[in-house]
């Protein structure tokens, strides 16, 4: 879902007024925020800044790095 | 993978332009010791770290440098904003105008350009580590050495924010380097590194 939002930001940089991308890059965004929000809640935290941490400890230094996976 | 913030990270302002100024703190953007090589210093170390608290804190000082590099770029373009060729030529840096005119190069404050020799990567954790903290010593001082050169209230503003940086992450540096230390004196260690999975 990342990749859409990102395909359409590009696309948007080059055609700011076109109604139709502007309404999909919008749906796409809000999927993206309710995917990011469940897995931060059952795995751990994909952005050090701008969210919330557990409260009982910091996992962004402990679930694996992606060229880990 | 990286997300772009529309905003700096401290305000950055100029009282007028200074091209003279520009030309000197142009090494904080391509120099040895500028935001530039510290960034991909730290982000190229982190894949050598031996724990998940060495790997965030490489990823995320190298990260905080990176908008230490807009805030270099930003403070040369205000220095040289609305500058024609003679104000260039005034200040000593017509060659600047010559290859580049308003357009942003990495160089040093003597014009050589940046090159990936200005950044270490040994594998060693300990090595790495103190190469870090050695370099955040020298863009501190590069720094002091910055703020001595202008009279620019506003840019000794900025410029008195990004020395303070280079000691907070100096400082997380060195309390990394006691945490990696520990780490590898740990006798589990010795049996390999494989034996933690």
């Amino acid at each position: 879902m990342e990749f859409i939002v990102i395909e359409l930001n590009l696309y948007l940089d080059t055609h700011p007024c076109d109604e139709d991308a502007l309404h999909d890059y919008n749906c796409a965004v809000k999927m993206f925020e309710k995917y990011v929000k469940e897995y931060q809640e059952r795995c751990a935290m994909m952005f050090a800044q701008g969210c919330c941490a557990k409260t009982d400890c910091w996992d962004w230094v402990e679930a694996p790095w992606p060229w880990e996976l | 993978m990286w997300i772009y913030e529309k905003k700096m990270e401290h305000p950055v302002r100029v009282s007028c332009p200074d091209v003279g100024f520009a030309k000197l703190v142009i090494t904080q953007y391509g120099g040895p010791d500028g935001e530039l090589s510290a960034s991909l210093r730290y982000l190229n170390q982190r894949y050598s770290m031996p724990t998940g608290a060495a790997k965030a804190l490489l990823t995320d000082i190298g990260t905080e440098e990176l908008a230490h590099v807009e805030m270099i770029a930003a403070m040369v373009y205000k220095l040289t904003e609305g500058a024609d060729p003679e104000d260039f030529k005034a200040a000593g840096w017509g060659g600047q105008y010559a290859q580049h005119n308003h357009g942003l190069f990495w160089t040093d404050a003597n014009g050589v350009p940046w090159a990936a020799k200005y950044i270490a990567c040994l594998g060693d954790p300990i090595t790495d580590l103190t190469e870090d903290m050695a370099a955040e010593q020298k863009a501190r001082s590069t720094y002091e050495h910055l703020i001595q050169l202008t009279n620019d209230p506003l840019v000794k503003d900025t410029l008195r924010f990004l020395w303070q940086r280079e000691v907070v992450h100096f400082q997380r540096f060195g309390e990394m380097l006691d945490i990696v230390q520990q780490h590898m004196n740990n006798p589990h260690m010795w049996n390999g590194c494989c034996m933690e999975k």
